[in-house]
């Protein structure tokens, strides 16, 4: 199985290759269009500031090439949040392949959200074996409000859209890689899909 | 439900783990990797580690350290000492650290937490503050709490907060290493300042002391070091103890 981390200057791919190691599996680290299309399983990371992540993505062309991909392709954290319509993080424009957009928290609890919050009601087999709230670990200050592509959903103030889901496309606010035994398994399902 | 965070912090010197009492008199306390891998199979939530001997020389060793700890554990992990620039920082990142803590330098430089926010986003940036409790007013110290600046610790917070830090790790100075619990007055005058998290740190001796520190400290987070690395408390019990007074925590 071929897997590729798309490679984009915007996050802590590291950690993800090593998930993935740990789970036996060999991913590697890519910008190149070509070799992201070839692959069996794409994974589309991103922390940091929405803008310039995206600005990055337009600089190599990922931006047209990621919404007409083919195989599964998982988002994680920022990754997911630029799979969206637009985001209010220095009012961007996204992927568009959720039609939903991405908000600031405005409630009284602090921001960023950092931590370790449970998800609930859990769809697909992307959590096949993992139990209503589980605990995963979180860090943002943006979210994206409840909507149908929701597959979970975790509370922090209100409740909110944790993970999603649209033909082969998933996004996961949490970060699978680093949220111990149960946020391995979530990401051995997304590479046994 | 936002659980609150139990942090081991793994103080690095020459590639092993020390702990120091009031930051003098340094003790072994054995290999990070294994420490740190023992830490999240035991319920730990995140691992923060210090270079206490971050000189040129010893850079090289840390990047390695943290390949290494990014390569066998798999909770988030915070790396401090001697960083002063963007590219320190994007180095560790770049090995897999999830956080950095800046702590001298950011005083030296504040502009440093402005640059470092928006490069890599807030959510990464933890500024790290010693203070001690002097003639009533809480002061924040450098070069391991040993030298005083004229700073005060709550316009600091503030600032600090303004410029795009993503968390404050809060270390009494009065505390640490007495094993009397937390500075809980002051951790609560933070909390209600700002609206980013605070790490409590500095004085963990028992279980009853961590309860305190969320409770009265309203502390997001509780780092301690010595009582776990001698295993005087061990996480798990601490958890489940912290879970019977009502606290919300990963079990």
């Amino acid at each position: 199985m071929k897997i590729v981390i798309i490679n984009y200057g915007a996050g802590n791919i590291q950690s993800i290759k090593f998930a993935i190691q740990r789970l036996g599996y060999n991913a590697i680290l890519s910008e190149d269009a070509e070799e992201i299309k070839a692959a069996d399983k794409v994974i589309f990371p991103g922390v940091g500031e929405a803008s310039n992540a995206m600005e990055k993505l337009k600089q190599t062309g990922l931006d047209k090439v990621i919404p007409t991909l083919k195989m599964p392709v998982l988002g994680i954290c920022l990754g997911m949040q630029l799979m969206c319509n637009y985001c209010e993080e220095g009012n961007t424009q996204g992927l568009r392949i959720f039609e939903c957009n991405v908000v600031k928290f405005k409630n009284q609890l602090k921001v960023p959200q950092i931590g370790w919050n449970q998800i609930e009601n859990l769809k697909t087999d992307l959590f096949k074996g993992i139990k209503e709230k589980e605990y995963m670990y979180l860090v943002h200050s943006f979210y994206v409000p409840i909507n149908k592509r929701a597959i979970a959903t975790t509370n922090y103030g209100i409740k909110y859209t944790s993970a999603m889901h649209k033909s082969n496309f998933y996004g996961v606010q949490f970060h699978p890689e680093k949220s111990s035994k149960a946020g391995a398994q979530i990401l051995k399902n997304f590479l046994e899909l | 439900m936002l659980t609150k965070r139990i942090i081991p912090c793994l103080d690095i010197k020459n590639g092993r783990t020390v702990k120091g009492v009031n930051f003098v008199a340094l003790r072994d306390a054995g290999d990070p990797v294994e420490l740190a891998a023992i830490y999240a199979n035991n319920g730990a939530d995140e691992l923060v580690f210090l270079d206490i001997s971050a000189t040129e020389e010893k850079r090289k060793t840390l990047i390695e350290l943290v390949l290494d700890v990014a390569e066998k554990v798999n909770i988030p992990f915070t790396v401090g000492g001697g960083i002063s620039s963007i590219e320190d920082v994007e180095i560790l990142l770049n090995s897999g650290a999830d956080k950095v803590s800046i702590n001298s330098s950011a005083v030296k430089n504040p502009q440093l937490i402005n640059d470092l926010a928006a490069k890599f986003g807030s959510q990464c940036v933890v500024v790290a503050i010693d203070a001690k409790q002097i003639n009533g007013e809480w002061i924040v110290h450098l070069v391991g709490g040993k030298v005083p600046t004229n700073i005060k610790l709550f316009e600091w917070v503030k600032e600090v907060e303004k410029r795009g830090a993503g968390e404050i790790l809060f270390t009494s100075m009065n505390h640490d290493g007495t094993k009397n619990g937390f500075a809980n007055k002051a951790l609560a005058y933070l909390s209600n300042l700002v609206n980013i998290p605070i790490i409590a740190s500095g004085g963990a001796g028992t279980m009853q002391h961590f309860t305190d520190a969320f409770i009265h400290g309203k502390a997001d987070a509780a780092l301690a070091a010595s009582v776990f690395h001698y295993k005087e408390i061990e996480i798990k019990d601490l958890k489940n103890e912290l879970k019977r007074n009502g606290i919300p925590v990963r079990l």
